[in-house]
């Protein structure tokens, strides 16, 4: 390399060809930065739903405490699950990871449609704009809860259309970067990069993104269709009009229940590739955590009844959506026992990645576990709508996918900032708010068994102890996060700085330097070994 | 990579895009045509009688349009893919024609319904049975929806043809013309479900 | 005009696609479809009416996608399946949905 200085080598945070700022930050189509634009967005909106869920803590410390009434309550967690749900769980990770690390995980130089990618961002930005805007106007937030129901949704004088179309342009914004997430896999792979060659975090993104292009439609329509319901009256699922209420809430679970699996499946998958690299060690069973990715997504797609066991479907399909529901729980459990089966031997590093990485297997186990409960059918008939379920739902999503988000933050901060954060503080981070955590939800399951509803502003004095270590576990989880996001915050322009390859991974972005430059690579690398073939590398230790 | 190569990927890039582009908008349609089969299935009679309230010459005339508006988009990509760009732009303007033809027609079809008070939420609809309700409901919502998919295509075809003139678009560079078309396509294929689906119900 | 036409080399890729002849004769086939429908809807068949009437309607639909759209020119086996793909997941919803809607 000469004296000249070549801006796409550089920083890809860094200036190009004169181009600086906030406005080049909101224009650029570089896959990197737009994976740092959504990491604001979201992060902004973990933070403000992160709020909502104290405040929703504090309401519940004792049995007395009105910080607001029942509708007060209603709109709180509402709120706090279309922000959760919406804007933070559903895009996280295939928009933040998705976008900053595919293309280097499988050679490329950026996704498939970059001006397209730029274009869902700014999709996603309307989207929480009329989100915001519908919180102030027409009557104020919805108070349905985030799956809007029918006939309350129709009915409730707040601002229902605005949020529910708010959900339908967010929803085109997760289609469109699913259809660039399955492009870019089929058509910008390196020479080399075969598909079994591919690491296991673009299986889990690809996966997912199948479940965006296939299910989002849905859900999007059904947003439209409680928009013209509310505007004209056309009785689809209005009774009196022959309509049926049921059918909405099919409808609502088709796309809401492969949600779920958009949520965790890019988790696992990033979860898949730190395994081998903190126990040195090839995966155990590639092929199988590959296809277990696909089965997931598929089967995933079958059992949305299961949320609807109580709400007068046919016994017929309470039978044969249980049936699936069960059958779905065992390509998770394929996961997990290869995982496992990996660190067999291995020789392994317990760095921060790897801790959270851990952590995830724990806690999801605990909520998947959890849902064979809530699929038994005789079972649900106690537990739905109470604690359990909430349970159930935070151990897999905040304890799965929450804790995974934070694995992938810890193992690519190197390449996204060029430095190393405190360990120490991140390790106390993870410790405060993995104790938290667990104070916090666990007791959730066995108030729930005790009969403690849910999306209730008030409770029975006999959940107040339960209630309050609850709450007490919820104000330590958030300091721990707070101190783990502090820490990654502060050294982000201030710590050491970081080689290309702290962990000694051997998927493709670790042979890029720290941080990643602008432009990937001049001519597409050769690939000729395993994404977690150690052989020939050196130990960093 | 070579120019060539990479053109070629180029090229199948924009066409798989928009594949799967199509895909979910026939899930988008999908969610309705699986309400409209549970309407229907629950209000054989209803629906049948609520049908001889539409104009079986406008729809079959309307497919009729739609049909022949696909033909010369399909012509279009046809000659253009040849180099004849005289001939796809009016092509592309036979289709633009064709496609206005289609929504005026179906703007009369809704005149009429609002006249005879068929509308959703209408007071004479509503002292119409419950199937009958649902069943001008979802017609509204159906056609409706892909009334809007007919004004899109219009205006993607519309930049198209700009693109053209400017030169920014040609047989080198295909690509916006053939997914434009792509769409047009799939705005027939959802008309031709429903006609039938509205209009034929015996 | 032969009735397949193979493509320059000079658009960037080769492409194999209907000739003029295919066009209208798909085109021809659509309307006579379209005729013949609206003639069944006529005759009054009773309960296997709606099974003929999406027959045809699929059958358009099906030649729309092979000639019009070139589906059976397509050499991109990902594009090749997603039609299939589409119809088995929304079979799929509607299927799964029925389960409810006919045991009620």
């Amino acid at each position: 390399m000469g004296d000249t200085v070549n801006e796409a080598e550089g920083p890809f945070f860094a200036p190009q060809g004169g181009k600086r700022g906030i406005l080049y930050w909101l224009s650029s189509t570089n896959h990197k930065r737009i994976g740092m634009l959504y990491l604001s967005l979201i992060g902004f909106f973990f933070a403000t739903a992160v709020v909502l869920g104290v405040l929703m803590r504090i309401q519940m410390l004792s049995p007395g405490i009105r910080l607001m009434d029942a509708r007060g309550y209603n709109t709180l967690f509402t709120l706090h699950g279309i922000i959760m749900i919406f804007l933070v769980v559903i895009p996280g990770v295939p928009t933040i990871f998705g976008n900053f690390a595919l293309p280097m995980l499988i050679g490329a130089n950026d996704m498939a449609f970059p001006r397209l990618n730029l274009f869902s961002w700014y999709l996603f930005l309307t989207g929480a704009v009329l989100a915001a805007v519908s919180v102030f106007t027409n009557g104020g937030a919805p108070d349905t809860g985030w799956t809007f129901y029918v006939p309350f949704s129709l009915k409730t004088s707040v601002n229902v259309p605005l949020a529910t179309f708010a959900v339908f342009v967010l929803g085109m914004s997760s289609i469109l970067t699913g259809i660039n997430i399955v492009t870019t896999v089929h058509q910008l792979r390196a020479p080399g990069m075969r598909f079994f060659r591919m690491p296991l975090s673009v299986w889990g993104l690809y996966s997912t993104a199948w479940v965006q292009i296939l299910a989002t439609p849905i859900v999007g329509i059904t947003m439209l269709l409680i928009v013209v319901e509310r505007l004209f009256g056309i009785g689809v699922f209005d009774p009196t009009k022959g309509g049926d209420p049921l059918l909405y809430q099919h409808l609502f679970w088709i796309y809401s229940h492969p949600a779920v699996y958009i949520m965790i499946l890019p988790a696992m998958g990033i979860i898949s590739d730190l395994f081998p690299v903190f126990s040195r060690k090839n995966i155990f069973g590639y092929k199988m955590i590959a296809f277990s990715s696909l089965a997931i997504a598929s089967v995933g797609s079958l059992v949305w009844g299961h949320h609807m066991y109580v709400s007068g479907q046919s016994d017929t399909a309470d039978i044969v959506f249980s049936l699936l529901t069960f059958l779905v729980a065992v390509p998770s459990a394929i996961k997990v026992f290869n995982w496992i089966a990996t660190m067999y031997k291995g020789s392994i590093r317990l760095e921060p990645p790897f801790l959270f990485a851990l952590t995830f297997v724990f806690l999801f186990s605990i909520g998947g576990l959890s849902g064979l409960f809530l699929g038994a059918l005789s079972a649900n008939v106690q537990l739905h709508d109470t604690y359990f379920v909430v349970a159930h739902f935070h151990y897999i999503i905040f304890g799965g996918m929450g804790f995974g988000m934070f694995a992938a933050l810890h193992y690519w901060y190197p390449k996204m900032t060029g430095r190393m954060y405190s360990k120490a503080t991140a390790v106390l981070g993870w410790l405060v708010a993995f104790v938290g955590f667990n104070v916090f939800y666990f007791p959730f399951f066995i108030m729930g068994w005790e009969g403690m509803p849910r999306r209730y502003y008030a409770y029975l004095p006999k959940f107040a102890h339960l209630q309050f270590l609850s709450s007490i576990g919820a104000y330590v989880m958030v300091a721990g996060i707070a101190l783990l996001v502090g820490n990654l915050l502060y050294w982000a322009r201030r710590g050491e700085k970081a080689p290309a390859n702290p962990w000694g991974g051997a998927t493709l972005e670790w042979t890029l330097p720290s941080p990643a430059p602008y432009e990937n690579w001049e001519e597409p690398p050769d690939v000729t070994r395993g994404p977690y073939d150690y052989t020939g590398m050196e130990d960093e230790r | 990579m070579s120019g060539h190569v990479a053109e070629a990927v180029d090229r199948d890039r924009g066409r798989i895009g928009m594949w799967l582009f199509i895909c979910t908008e026939i899930l988008l349609f999908g969610g309705l045509f699986l309400l409209y089969s549970v309407y229907r299935y629950k209000n054989q009679a209803d629906f049948h009688e609520a049908s001889l309230d539409l104009s079986r010459f406008d729809g079959t005339l309307n497919t009729i349009v739609l049909i022949t508006s696909s033909l010369t988009a399909a012509l279009a990509v046809h000659e253009l893919r040849a180099g004849r760009t005289a001939r796809t732009r009016l092509l592309i303007g036979a289709t633009l024609l064709l496609a206005l033809t289609f929504l005026v027609v179906k703007g009369f079809e809704w005149a009429a319904k609002f006249e005879h008070g068929l509308y959703p939420s209408a007071p004479h609809l509503l002292t119409l049975p419950p199937g009958q309700i649902l069943y001008f409901g979802l017609y509204f919502t159906m056609t409706g929806l892909h009334a809007i998919h007919v004004i899109v295509g219009m205006g993607v075809f519309g930049y198209g043809l700009r693109s053209m003139s400017k030169g920014r678009v040609g047989p080198e560079r295909p690509i916006l013309i053939e997914n434009a078309t792509l769409f047009w396509h799939l705005v027939d294929v959802i008309w031709i479900f429903l006609f039938p689906l509205f209009y034929l119900i015996s | 005009m032969s009735d397949t036409a193979l493509e320059q080399e000079g658009g960037g890729r080769p492409a194999r696609e209907p000739g003029y002849r295919s066009y209208f004769l798909v085109y021809a086939a659509l309307v006579c479809l379209t005729a013949l429908t609206v003639t069944s809807a006529s005759l009054n068949l009773g309960r296997i009416a709606i099974v003929i009437v999406l027959c045809i309607a699929g059958t358009k639909a099906v030649l729309v996608l092979l000639y019009f759209m070139h589906l059976r020119y397509e050499k991109r086996l990902l594009v090749s399946i997603l039609m299939p793909i589409v119809v088995v997941t929304l079979a799929i919803f509607i299927g799964l949905t029925y389960t409810d809607i006919l045991f009620r």
